[in-house]
């Protein structure tokens, strides 16, 4: 954040079509979009209105048919696979709507999952990953299974798990989808929390309006365009172009 | 990155135990049947080298008759006769020595103890052809075997039995009622020969067999020593000449003798053995590939059961190799591990097999290294086909996997 006038992510004119021909299908047709850094974004649209291409573009998992996106001054369009792949172990956080623990998998071991990546000790492993698990909140159920444990915790270790290697970005797609609106509110608060003492920049997707409002930002997606972006900071001022 | 892959393949084997085994199963039994075959097979062929060895090297056994057996109802031929012994050694080229041989069955008593033995009649031919060492004593001296004395060379389980392994010579024992005094002891040779004890035996010399045994001066039994540097072939054709000659059997009729090549023989079984041995390794290997197909098919429902892990994997950012050497690493890990139970597992059925079947219980450092190097190599070869499959799912779609 040495340029604070810099984004942290820029897309420029993206568009992803799927097939070929007659049965092309244009997913995105050309997104606009600056994200900054310190921000919690709510992706919001019906289905089918690119919300979840534009999350697999940002979270580095698929290319843009055309144009640019950059993160951190980086043309991520232009990566290969493998350098993607780094990108994410460094930089991102995945949160999922259906947690995708691994099952048979102590919460530690889980959350010690992107360590093992990183390459780090066993002994720095184990102590990130318990400082993780506590911010949690879930210090002391850390030898239990996936099964063992209730969906609002098993998305409280995925949560753990996102954010043990201090990344710039957490990616959440539809976090709240699976879990009651007591549970719900409890993770939002807990992304929130995480947002504010840790400067992590947030991107949500979500159906529910309620879960959008811990949002600073909102972005409306709708067949394949940003159709507008809340922005509470500066109300009444578009960030996208 | 080859640390944290193994780390993370052993925690993915560990946790799905029965799995793992049902995935190994196919390879140990393969490795236990190649290597308990192939040791099987060298014990046996070892055994049959070991007791044709017993019967010495480089000597034919002549013998009346045909085959080892009687054969047919005519009349028994006719043994040898002392003459055919010197006429051999003195006439036939590459002949070293020549040992007749007069044997009966006799009971044996020393101070009150009785034992029923072999008494085996001969001259110091005998030991030229096929040495055996004293453990104490002497052999007998030229005046003693010409006069046919009654001395006698015994063998160890005579001396375990009837002297309490105690010192023996210088004792007198009666053999069939005929005192005979004991002026030696073989070295024991051990259980060997087409079953039989060798050491259950009374050498002495055969003019004392025949005066006071068999009553007659035939030779059941001739052993020729062969000089090495001679073909056993020729040698043979010419004893065969000469006693047709001496035995009267001319032209076309069949002789009634036997001429026993120990060599030949050995020869001839070991080739059988060995040819064997490679047949039952060969039908052994074939399981061992159908284990490692089964390695294959397992971590492809591996790979399709595991799809929504890689993908967490891979937006976690493992790079592709990281999950390709993941699934290998697993696969070869597996069939290692298979190996290593196939081995152990091989070593107790080769111990149990020997020990049923009385043969030699070997390791054999050979076909061990061989099948683990195998199981290594299934591992590997049958490992990259699913683990390249699973390295090159893409995140998004694995994912979404249900």
């Amino acid at each position: 954040m040495a340029d604070s006038e810099a984004p942290l992510i820029r897309l420029r004119g993206v568009t992803k079509s799927y097939g070929e021909g007659a049965t092309q299908f244009q997913a995105l047709k050309g997104i606009d979009l600056d994200i900054q850094a310190g921000d919690f974004v709510a992706v919001m649209g019906p289905s089918g209105s690119g919300k979840s291409t534009t999350m697999n573009i940002l979270g580095c998992l698929d290319v843009p048919s055309s144009g640019e996106f950059l993160f951190k001054g980086v043309h991520v369009e232009k990566l290969e696979r493998d350098q993607r792949a780094l990108l994410r172990r460094k930089y991102l956080g995945f949160v999922f709507q259906g947690f995708n623990l691994l099952a048979r998998t102590s919460a530690l071991e889980n959350v010690e999952l992107p360590l093992l990546y990183r390459g780090d000790s066993k002994q720095l492993r184990r102590e990130t990953a318990m400082a993780a698990l506590d911010k949690v909140g879930l210090k002391q159920w850390w030898d239990h299974t996936p099964a063992e444990l209730s969906g609002g915790q098993q998305q409280r270790v995925a949560i753990a798990r996102a954010i043990v290697t201090s990344p710039d970005v957490l990616l959440a797609d539809e976090p709240t989808g699976n879990l009651d609106s007591e549970r719900s509110v409890e993770i939002m608060e807990l992304l929130t929390d995480l947002n504010k003492t840790s400067g992590i920049t947030v991107l949500m997707v979500t159906h529910e309006p309620d879960m959008a409002a811990f949002a600073h930002t909102i972005v409306h997606f709708k067949d394949g365009l940003v159709e507008r972006i809340e922005d509470k900071h500066r109300q009444g001022e578009a960030v996208g172009h | 990155m080859f640390g944290t892959t193994f780390i993370l393949a052993i925690r993915s084997i560990l946790r799905h135990k029965l799995r793992s085994f049902l995935t190994t199963l196919g390879i140990i039994i393969g490795v236990a049947a190649v290597v308990t075959m192939v040791t099987l097979g060298k014990a046996t062929t070892a055994a049959v080298q070991q007791q044709i060895s017993a019967l010495g090297t480089n000597i034919l056994q002549i013998r009346p008759g045909q085959g080892f057996g009687r054969g047919g109802g005519g009349p028994r031929p006719p043994d040898f006769k002392a003459d055919d012994v010197t006429a051999i050694r003195d006439q036939v080229a590459g002949v070293t020595a020549v040992a007749p041989q007069a044997q009966t069955t006799a009971t044996v008593i020393y101070n009150g103890a009785n034992w029923s033995t072999t008494v085996n009649g001969t001259t110091n031919a005998y030991f030229q052809v096929q040495p055996w060492p004293l453990v104490e004593g002497r052999y007998w001296t030229w005046p003693e075997e010409q006069a046919g004395k009654a001395v006698c060379i015994i063998g160890t389980t005579i001396r375990t039995n009837l002297f309490r392994g105690g010192s023996a010579v210088g004792g007198r024992i009666r053999v069939n009622g005929i005192s005979c005094d004991v002026i030696g002891v073989l070295q024991t040779r051990g259980q060997a020969g087409f079953g039989g004890d060798q050491d259950d035996v009374i050498i002495m010399p055969i003019k004392q067999v025949q005066r006071r045994f068999t009553g007659n001066p035939d030779v059941r039994l001739m052993l020729v020593g062969t000089d090495p540097d001679y073909d056993s072939a020729q040698v043979q054709s010419s004893i065969t000449d000469l006693l047709r000659e001496r035995r009267n059997i001319t032209g076309g009729k069949d002789v009634d003798f036997n001429i026993f090549d120990t060599a030949q023989i050995s020869q001839a079984l070991t080739g059988t053995t060995t040819l064997l041995t490679q047949i039952v390794a060969a039908v052994a290997m074939i399981s061992l590939i159908v284990g490692g197909i089964g390695i294959m098919n397992i971590m492809l429902v591996s790979v399709t059961e595991r799809t929504r892990e890689i993908g967490i994997r891979l937006a976690i950012g493992a790079v592709a190799s990281e999950v390709l050497l993941q699934f290998l690493v697993e696969a070869v890990v597996l069939s290692m591990l298979g190996g290593v139970i196939g081995l152990l597992i091989a070593q107790f059925a080769v111990a149990l097999m020997s020990w049923l079947g009385s043969l030699p219980f070997l390791f054999d450092v050979q076909i061990n290294v061989i099948a683990f190097a195998i199981s290594a190599i299934i591992g590997v070869v049958f490992g990259y086909f699913p683990a390249r499959r699973a390295a090159s799912l893409n995140p998004i779609d694995a994912l979404r996997h249900e």
